[in-house]
């Protein structure tokens, strides 16, 4: 509810128009007012127990338990089940302590003090200490694969203070570390001389893993020891891995699982209507984009980058390749769910006279190449295709090359001129910013770089006024809205479905699933 | 019969040898796909520096050739090597998988290898009658439609409208085997739907064929029972070819069940296999690849030497 009283705030102070408030209120009724109406009836509260089997699009049998190779959203969903971190995103987005009871920031944000939770205890029976999680964190740094290693280059140095004390220093002040030492990668582990048994599956989480077949399924009881109040309520979970769609639907409307993540949007709202089954979905960080090189020609020119941005009809994708189930982007990566989301930026809207405006200023006639393939987000190809018959009509010529799903993101992302791509977002405007628009960053899809954007993501990280943070993520907003190199149609919502009888509190939407907790947090009725 | 046992010796030693083509032929094909594993599991955030390391850490930064003698030399010790993806012994990974497709397999052969013999028997017996019309008729829609679609129609009228059997097949490993039965039940279903009316047809083929033979005929003459001239004296004679049929589509259930494993969500080989090209595991890939030549090939040995023993002609090639 309470992104409804937010968007009714604004509209009453007029930072957003009506439209925008309509359009809003319409991609999260289907959120906010469903759950709303189930938490009023289920005054109890949460129950324990039952057996929860739940069938996930993800998972291959090429998968580890080792954090450092979670990859995908069977690995993480076993990931928050059987381990916890120094932190966790609630439902309103804040990273709030899990692991750890607290943290202090001095020095400019280049100091933090971690304080861990006390009588704490792993699955294998040790208490949880300061060695633990330095062991933990130092799973991902130095020579690793581990995926959050960029991110903990920051870290200078790391030292116990105690038994439940951590303190890191950095290299630069950065205010939003406590979301980098949450992120689900750096799962907290038991540590053994130093070392942690990375492929263990031992945690602190709420559930101990009895069986593990990689690909195919994996098997769950209850942590009767589980430290966190309010949380794990299932006494046995059974985790399915069901790639194809259409069993994966065929397997909850047969009752054979009691709830599914990725319903197929094509046919969401048919299995909506069946009796017995709810379909429910978040707006998280999650947005498909259309990255262009802005170190090769044409898209060098700003005028060709913003004649393209003008050329997609946003309003018609969202409706044809989400169906409905997102909403739109307006060239930034920031979403509607970050802290810092600029809502009082105007909307870009598919505009063919200015998108012939700038074409004139570019010289005249764009003729370009768009790579395409379903690897970079389902219905790539048809929203490439819809972008090519929109811009027509502002007599710019898209050609969209089809490119094969294999191999996609090591030869075409990142190598063509200009593609597809999507992002799971990032929970901080600061993060998501490094990753992909810093100049020089290794994921700077669009090879841009902006001096004045570089100056601020510094000088914004370091600031603890979070007033003067907000302006300076604002004017950073805009500075890609309008210069950088990416096309931002549409933040894509999670779109997921359980039997009547699975009931939640109010939905977290960093991940999907309720942030991908749905373990520790639903329970039935 | 020892030159019986000089032709098994031969086609063994030939099986090996065609093992030993196909695993080169794998591993050359393998290393034409775009990306290797450490591109296909780090995806998006294959940077240069961790894709080195992710390679080196695996050992994949060597030459091919190196490799796969490396790998040779592992499986002539019967060591399968681990997989690159998770590191578990490959043994392990396949194990499970091989044998929940050889049960399967050998689920779906149990029911369509009798029920396509009778009925092919049937058929020839009544050839032209409306028995044999209708049976040709079914068999023949049924296998005619795409598997995933004959798997899909099951689902929908036992399972989703009637509700008698699971949609999927949850199959885990201390699953007592009548749960176990009854949860594959609707893929067998389908594997036999598509596999009986190749092997029926072939049986009432090779059967009305030998009816016309002229010792067919005495036989009739002497006044011998319909029935009983089919099993006596025109089965035996029947066999080779039926076999040869049978062979095939056994070797068909354990290697060409992937579609059905996926609608049923059956946790065979075949959907390791697909993962594991996906992902470039190339040791795993080997030895799936391995698993299915050996299957193929052991099973046309057995239609051999089936139709050897049943008519020694074959013994001796003119």
């Amino acid at each position: 509810m309470s992104e409804i009283e937010r968007l009714k705030k604004k509209l009453n102070r007029g930072q957003i128009t009506r439209r925008e408030f309509l359009s809003r209120m319409s991609a999260i009724s289907a959120t906010a007012v469903l759950p709303a109406m189930y938490s009023g009836d289920a005054v109890a509260g949460p129950q324990k127990g039952g057996r929860i089997r739940a069938a996930l699009a993800h998972g291959s049998t090429t998968d580890s338990l080792d954090p450092a190779t979670y990859e995908n959203g069977y690995m993480s969903v076993v990931n928050y089940a059987i381990q916890n971190h120094l932190g966790e995103v609630d439902e309103t987005g804040a990273m709030v302590p899990e692991l750890a009871e607290s943290w202090e920031v001095a020095n400019g944000a280049k100091t933090w003090v971690f304080n861990l939770r006390k009588g704490v205890e792993f699955h294998n029976g040790k208490s949880l200490d300061s060695d633990d999680v330095i062991a933990s964190f130092q799973h991902h740094m130095g020579e690793t694969k581990s995926p959050a290693k960029s991110l903990l280059e920051q870290v200078d140095s790391m030292r116990a203070d105690g038994k439940h004390k951590v303190i890191f220093e950095l290299t630069g002040g950065n205010s939003d570390f406590s979301y980098i030492a949450g992120d689900y990668h750096i799962s907290i582990k038991p540590s053994k001389d130093g070392k942690i048994d990375a492929t263990d599956g031992i945690g602190t989480g709420g559930y101990l893993l009895q069986d593990y077949e990689p690909g195919v399924r994996s098997f769950f009881t209850r942590n009767p020891n589980y430290w966190k109040e309010g949380r794990g309520h299932f006494d046995e979970v059974e985790l399915l891995s069901i790639i194809d769609p259409t069993a994966r639907t065929n397997a909850l409307t047969t009752g054979e699982v009691d709830v599914m993540d990725r319903v197929d949007l094509k046919t969401a709202h048919l299995l909506a209507r069946k009796p017995g089954i709810k379909v429910e979905e978040t707006t998280g960080t999650k947005h498909y984009t259309f990255p262009m090189r802005t170190d090769t020609a044409p898209f060098d020119d700003n005028n060709v980058r913003m004649a393209l941005k003008h050329a997609i009809n946003r309003d018609e994708v969202v409706e044809k390749v989400l169906y409905g189930h997102g909403v739109v982007g307006n060239d930034h990566p920031i979403a509607p769910a970050n802290p810092f989301h600029a809502a009082t930026l105007e909307q870009r809207t598919y505009d063919p006279d200015k998108a012939k405006f700038y074409a004139s200023k570019a010289g005249g006639n764009i003729k370009v190449q768009l790579s395409a393939a379903d690897a970079a987000f389902p219905g790539a190809v048809d929203a490439a295709v819809l972008y090519r018959e929109s811009a027509a009509v502002a007599g710019i010529d898209i050609e969209v090359v089809r490119e094969p799903n294999d191999g996609y993101w090591s030869n075409v992302w990142m190598k063509k001129p200009w593609g597809a791509c999507y992002w799971g977002g990032r929970p901080t405007e600061d993060w998501m910013f490094s990753t992909a628009y810093k100049g020089g960053g290794s994921w700077n899809d669009t090879f841009w770089a902006h001096e004045l954007f570089d100056h601020l993501l510094i000088e914004a990280r370091a600031e603890t006024d979070q007033e003067i943070r907000r302006q300076m993520y604002f004017t950073m907003q805009q500075i890609v809205r309008d210069q950088g190199g990416v096309v931002v149609p549409m933040f894509a919502n999670y779109v997921f479905a359980m039997a009547d009888k699975v009931q939640h509190g109010p939905l977290a939407g960093n991940w999907d699933m309720d942030g991908t907790k749905f373990l520790e947090r639903w329970w039935f009725a | 019969m020892f030159s019986l046992l000089k032709v098994v010796a031969q086609r063994i030693a030939l099986g090996l040898l065609t093992l030993f083509i196909v695993s080169i032929f794998i591993a050359f094909v393998v290393e034409l796909l775009p990306g290797d594993i450490t591109q296909a599991i780090l995806g998006q955030s294959a940077t240069p520096e961790t894709v080195a390391a992710f390679r080196a850490e695996l050992g994949i930064d060597r030459p091919a050739p190196e490799r796969y003698f490396d790998w040779l030399k592992g499986m002539l010790t019967g060591d399968m090597g681990k997989s690159l993806a998770n590191k578990r012994e490959i043994s392990e990974l396949v194990g499970r998988r091989l044998s929940n497709t050889l049960f399967l397999g050998g689920f779906a052969a149990a029911i369509a290898i009798p029920l396509s013999l009778i009925l092919g028997m049937l058929a020839a017996l009544y050839r032209n009658s409306v028995f044999d019309r209708g049976v040709n008729l079914f068999t023949l829609i049924s296998i005619s439609f795409p598997e995933f679609f004959v798997a899909y129609i099951l689902i929908l009228f036992l399972s989703v409208k009637a509700g008698w059997f699971p949609g999927i097949s949850n199959i885990s490993k201390d699953l007592p085997l009548g749960d176990r039965l009854f949860r594959s039940l609707l893929p067998a279903a389908t594997l036999t739907l598509v596999v009986v009316a190749h092997m029926m047809r072939m049986t009432r083929a090779a059967i009305i064929n030998l009816l016309s033979s002229p010792y067919i005929e005495m036989a009739q003459l002497k006044g011998v029972r319909p029935i009983r001239v089919i099993l006596h004296h025109a089965l035996p004679n029947a066999w080779g070819p039926v076999v040869n049929v049978v062979a095939l589509n056994l070797a068909y259930l354990v290697v060409g069940v992937v579609v059905v494993e996926v609608v049923f969500v059956y946790p065979g080989l075949g959907q390791l296999l697909v993962d594991s090209v996906s992902k470039r595991d190339v040791p795993v890939v080997q030895a799936c690849s391995m698993i299915f030549a050996g299957v193929y090939i052991l099973l046309n040995l057995f239609a051999d030497i089936v139709s050897i023993v049943t008519n020694p002609r074959l013994l001796h090639p003119r």
